[in-house]
């Protein structure tokens, strides 16, 4: 497999007064194209400046990102973050949103918009405004988003943190189906090892602040995984154990 | 029913204080000071001759042409204030010592640049409705959440795309607001506007029936209906508040 995002030794930090706060202390990863990473760590450890800096929206102070051989400077739409808090636009409807990201050139965007609602479930809700949707359906909305401008790569932070175990269930089996369809690079942070080993091909423990790798976990298993798996359930103690949880 | 719920306890009230200003003067036997029936009666006076729908259009006109100029300049303006930084960090100081003088100080400028035709009032409703219009448009582009404009970014759509679907929805609620205050500013500085105006308009009406006669009881009446006619323009501009686009805002 061919090298997608390389980093090199990157290096963060903030200053507040006169104190430099490191967050990001030297981290090297390389991820293939097609490949799914998930990262975890402690609470507060600087996951999600990590992604900021992978994603483009924070420049490294120091070290390289680079994709596709090209180095980051800004983010673009060959990778799309879904964030947190999630950034579906309010003021448009969800057949409006899906459609945001297509070029204008392209034609029948409405019918590719409609497409992907329908892939995540979201079909017959295209002309409702996002206050009238669930929270579960926000994300699947976001994801669409995401989906439709056919990204190389999917940056997820804590994409499904806000939702409840059962919402969050479904929502990952879904994503693992439409990663089948439609090959992505995946780097999904969360703090949900579970989560974690259900879905990646390989698990990047982070260390406490400033945050630098500790262990990475190959995740050996085909699709698809079952969770009661005990190997699976092994794999998970393992990586909980290395985040300083005895079980 | 709760429509009603909500009319009614306003209703008394001002039942209550007409029967208290007609009481305090049947009371008082004052010569000048009207009974609210004498103010009735002025008002149906005015109407018959047809000069009170000459002056009430004469202002609606002002204040319509000194909004929508306002309009014009605040909207944009504010737009690239709030977008960039350097606009804001120049104008905003400037805007700011603008704002608090009233439009009243500027009366003497108006008739010395604009004489004492219809610009004079219209550039003193301009002057009142613009700042706190620009104002707010400029904070409405501040206050949007960095996920969306970040989203914007990601998606790497075009100038245009971002202010047609990011920008402008997303302050939409805030200019709605912003024309709001300004538009109250505007009719609440029509009288002071018409003080300088020609031979019409509400702010005419009161200052000519004070001075041809001490008709009090059509100060009062111009009084009520500059009142009536603002309330009615606010309920214009909430209408707006009710379209599907804004409705994101305002329904938490």
């Amino acid at each position: 497999m061919t090298d997608k995002i390389v980093i090199k030794n990157i290096n963060k930090s903030f200053s507040s007064g006169n104190e430099s706060k490191a967050v990001i202390d030297g981290i090297n990863l390389t991820i293939a194209d097609g490949e799914f990473i998930a990262i975890v760590g402690p609470s507060g450890c600087g996951k999600s400046t990590l992604m900021k800096m992978i994603a483009g929206f924070l420049p490294p102070d120091e070290g390289s990102i680079a994709v596709d051989g090209v180095e980051r400077k800004g983010p673009n739409a060959n990778g799309i973050l879904i964030s947190q808090h999630g950034s579906v636009f309010p003021w448009l409807t969800v057949q409006q949103n899906l459609m945001f990201g297509l070029n204008d050139e392209q034609v029948d965007k409405a019918a590719v918009a409609d497409h992907y609602a329908d892939l995540v479930g979201l079909k017959g809700f295209e002309h409702h405004y996002p206050r009238e949707l669930s929270g579960g359906m926000l994300k699947r909305a976001e994801i669409a988003r995401a989906l439709a401008v056919k990204p190389e790569i999917l940056y997820m932070d804590e994409p499904f943190s806000a939702l409840d175990a059962l919402m969050s269930l479904r929502i990952r089996t879904e994503l693992l189906r439409i990663l089948e369809e439609e090959r992505h690079t995946v780097i999904l942070i969360t703090h949900d090892v579970e989560e974690a080993v259900h879905l990646a091909n390989r698990v990047v423990v982070l260390s406490n602040r400033p945050a630098s790798i500790q262990t990475i976990f190959d995740v050996p298993f085909a699709h698809p995984r079952k969770l009661s798996d005990p190997a699976l359930q092994q794999l998970r103690d393992d990586i909980l154990r290395e985040l300083g949880i005895e079980c | 029913m709760i429509k009603l719920k909500k009319i009614i306890p306003p209703l008394v009230l001002i039942t209550a204080l007409i029967t208290l200003w007609w009481t305090v003067v049947v009371q008082t036997g004052s010569v000048i000071f009207p009974t609210p029936l004498q103010v009735v009666m002025g008002a149906l006076e005015l109407i018959e001759d047809g000069t009170l729908w000459e002056h009430i259009s004469s202002s609606l006109m002002r204040v319509g042409t000194g909004f929508l100029l306002a309009v014009i300049t605040a909207i944009p303006l504010g737009l690239w204030m709030g977008r960039v930084d350097g606009a804001y960090a120049t104008l905003n100081p400037v805007f700011q010592i603008m704002r608090p003088i009233s439009p009243i100080a500027w009366i003497p400028l108006a008739i010395l640049w604009f004489g004492v035709g219809n610009a004079s009032p219209i550039f003193l409703i301009f002057i009142a409705a613009v700042f706190p219009l620009i104002v707010q448009t400029a904070a409405g582009v501040h206050t949007i959440e960095p996920r969306y404009l970040n989203a914007a970014e990601n998606f790497g759509v075009s100038r245009y795309k971002l202010y047609r679907q990011v920008v402008i929805p997303a302050v939409l609620p805030d200019l709605i607001v912003g024309m709001r205050i300004s538009l109250g500013v505007a009719w609440l500085v029509v009288v002071a506007a018409e003080m300088i105006a020609l031979r019409s308009g509400l702010g005419y009406m009161i200052m000519d029936s004070r001075n041809a006669g001490n008709r009090y009881d059509l100060v009062i009446a111009g009084m009520i209906i500059i009142g009536v006619i603002g309330l009615l323009l606010d309920g214009l501009m909430r209408l707006m508040e009710g379209h599907k686009s804004v409705r994101w805002r305002y329904d938490r």
